[in-house]
């Protein structure tokens, strides 16, 4: 079934069997493996992507279902060379470890603080509740997210790349 | 992980998707958010030969202030529910559920119609709809049916939903002025979804409170209503009239819960719904 979904900005369109699950289409027809996938039954958050600006978990949509919708995934989330805000407080406040779930975790975070841009500890616990994440033990993440939303309060400038 | 190949159909309409059920027969389903039909197909345990997709049928996304009730269409998400503002001021139980169900990705794609549709036994709206006293629209080939939710469920993922009808809406009658309502509940840590919900609704002169998780289906619990209903509350004699809430009801014991525990457990929620509800707490 042909299909068009525009990915961080461009459009990627391809002929694909119904069951193809959103997660397979931004993996393996367009090449987009920053988008992990852990638990494959809904649970795991490593798979979550932003959908018309939502976060979804796209191991559980089918691709046909995002025809003519727009996704961002990690890959979208900072031009070339660049940290997304979220990104460069990830680096700076060990939000990661093996940074499985990082992709899934900062698409997560992204929303979030959209939705809240000042979320309290306990907002970001239950915001993230979808979102495993097996090395940090979370505080890490959590304080991550604390400096991430001070960052884009004073303006949220893309960040180089860290060394 | 993915499920068994199928054919893929848009209904640009309720119609339209009720002449394809008709058409396709017992081998096709409809999905909306998908949030509870592909994880079943993953598992293979559900195999239709088709899928009919009703997301994109307009008219079916909306909370509508009709005096009396709410309307809630059949493909409002879980996150409309929390956020929108006719939610909050007449029926704020269930932007209460709404926060308790899943997490955000789930509530971003989950939908309002698959949950009555689906008749999830452990789902936690039925806790708060048959409190409410909600009704389930639905349109078939004979037209519009308007049932309590009550009589709509029967068991587990079984409602009165014919095989070529579409749910269309849940309306959810205003309450009094001076309600109170609260939602009480025990997740499985693991899936979210409720080992045992409890919702709670206190109005002047009348209490109601619904369960789920328990049993095949959500229920109210009648006899603690009847001895609640206009008496003082406080926190003894809401305790006393909640003690024992699920006798007479077959509850479940699994792997996540024994029956004996989560028949205690269930007294002790309804007690702290209630009195969560009646504003003690
Ligand atoms: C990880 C995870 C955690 C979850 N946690 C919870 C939780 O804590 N509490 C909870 O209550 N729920 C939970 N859910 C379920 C979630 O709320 C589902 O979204 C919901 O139960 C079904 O809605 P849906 O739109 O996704 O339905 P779908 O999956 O699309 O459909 C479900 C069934 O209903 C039928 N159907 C759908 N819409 C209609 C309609 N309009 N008319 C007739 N039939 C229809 C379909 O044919 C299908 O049989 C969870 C789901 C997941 C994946
Ligand atoms: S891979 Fe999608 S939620 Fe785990
Ligand atoms: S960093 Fe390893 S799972 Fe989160």
């Amino acid at each position: 079934m042909k299909t068009s979904i525009t990915i961080n900005g461009a459009a990627y369109a391809a002929d694909v069997e119904p069951r193809t699950l959103l997660v397979q289409f931004l993996r393996d027809n367009a090449n987009l493996i920053g988008t992990h996938t852990g638990c494959e039954t809904s649970q795991c958050g490593a798979c979550t992507v932003l959908l018309d600006g939502e976060p979804v978990k796209s191991c559980t949509v089918l691709a046909v279902q995002a025809d003519g919708h727009a996704v961002t995934t990690v890959e979208g989330l900072a031009p070339a060379g660049f940290l997304h805000p979220v990104q460069a407080a990830f680096w700076e406040k060990g939000g990661l470890q093996c940074g499985y779930c990082t992709a899934g975790m900062l698409n997560a975070v992204v929303s979030l603080l959209q939705e809240n841009p000042n979320p309290t500890d306990d907002e970001i616990r239950h915001g993230l509740e979808g979102n495993i994440c097996r090395c940090t033990g979370y505080q890490g993440i959590v304080d991550s997210v604390r400096l991430a939303a001070e960052k884009i309060a004073a303006g949220g400038a893309f960040e180089p790349v860290k060394a | 992980m993915y499920p068994n190949p199928f054919e893929y159909h848009r209904a640009g309409s309720v119609e339209e998707a009720i002449s394809l059920l008709q058409e396709l027969g017992e081998d096709a389903k409809l999905i909306a958010g998908g949030h509870s039909l592909l994880p079943t197909m993953k598992l293979r345990l559900a195999n239709p030969a088709h899928l009919i997709d009703i997301t994109g049928i307009a008219g079916l996304d909306h909370v509508t202030d009709k005096g009396d009730y709410i309307e809630i269409g059949a493909l409002t998400r879980h996150v409309t529910l929390l956020k929108d503002p006719i939610i909050a001021a007449k029926a704020p139980l269930l932007a209460l559920i709404a926060n308790e169900v899943g997490d955000r990705q789930i509530r971003a794609r989950g939908t309002i119609g698959g949950v009555v549709a689906h008749a999830d036994p452990a789902a936690d709206y039925p806790a708060g709809l048959v409190a409410l006293e909600a009704e389930v629209v639905t349109l078939g080939p004979g037209g519009e049916t308007v049932t309590p939710i009550d009589d709509f469920l029967i068991s587990i993922y079984t409602t009165t939903l014919g095989p070529d009808e579409v749910v269309t809406a849940v309306r959810v009658p205003v309450q009094p002025e001076g309600t109170g309502v609260a939602y009480e509940k025990l997740a499985n840590q693991a899936s979210g979804y409720a080992i045992i919900g409890v919702a709670a609704v206190v109005s002047p002169g009348a209490v109601k409170i619904g369960l789920t998780g328990l049993s095949d289906r959500a229920f109210r619990a009648r006899e603690a209503e009847m001895s609640l209903a206009g008496a003082t509350l406080d926190l003894a004699s809401i305790k006393a009239a909640t003690r024992g809430i699920t006798a007479g009801v077959e509850v479940y014991g699994d792997i996540h819960a024994s029956e004996a525990y989560r028949r205690r457990v269930a007294d002790g929620l309804a007690a702290r719904a209630v009195a969560k509800a009646a504003g003690l707490s």
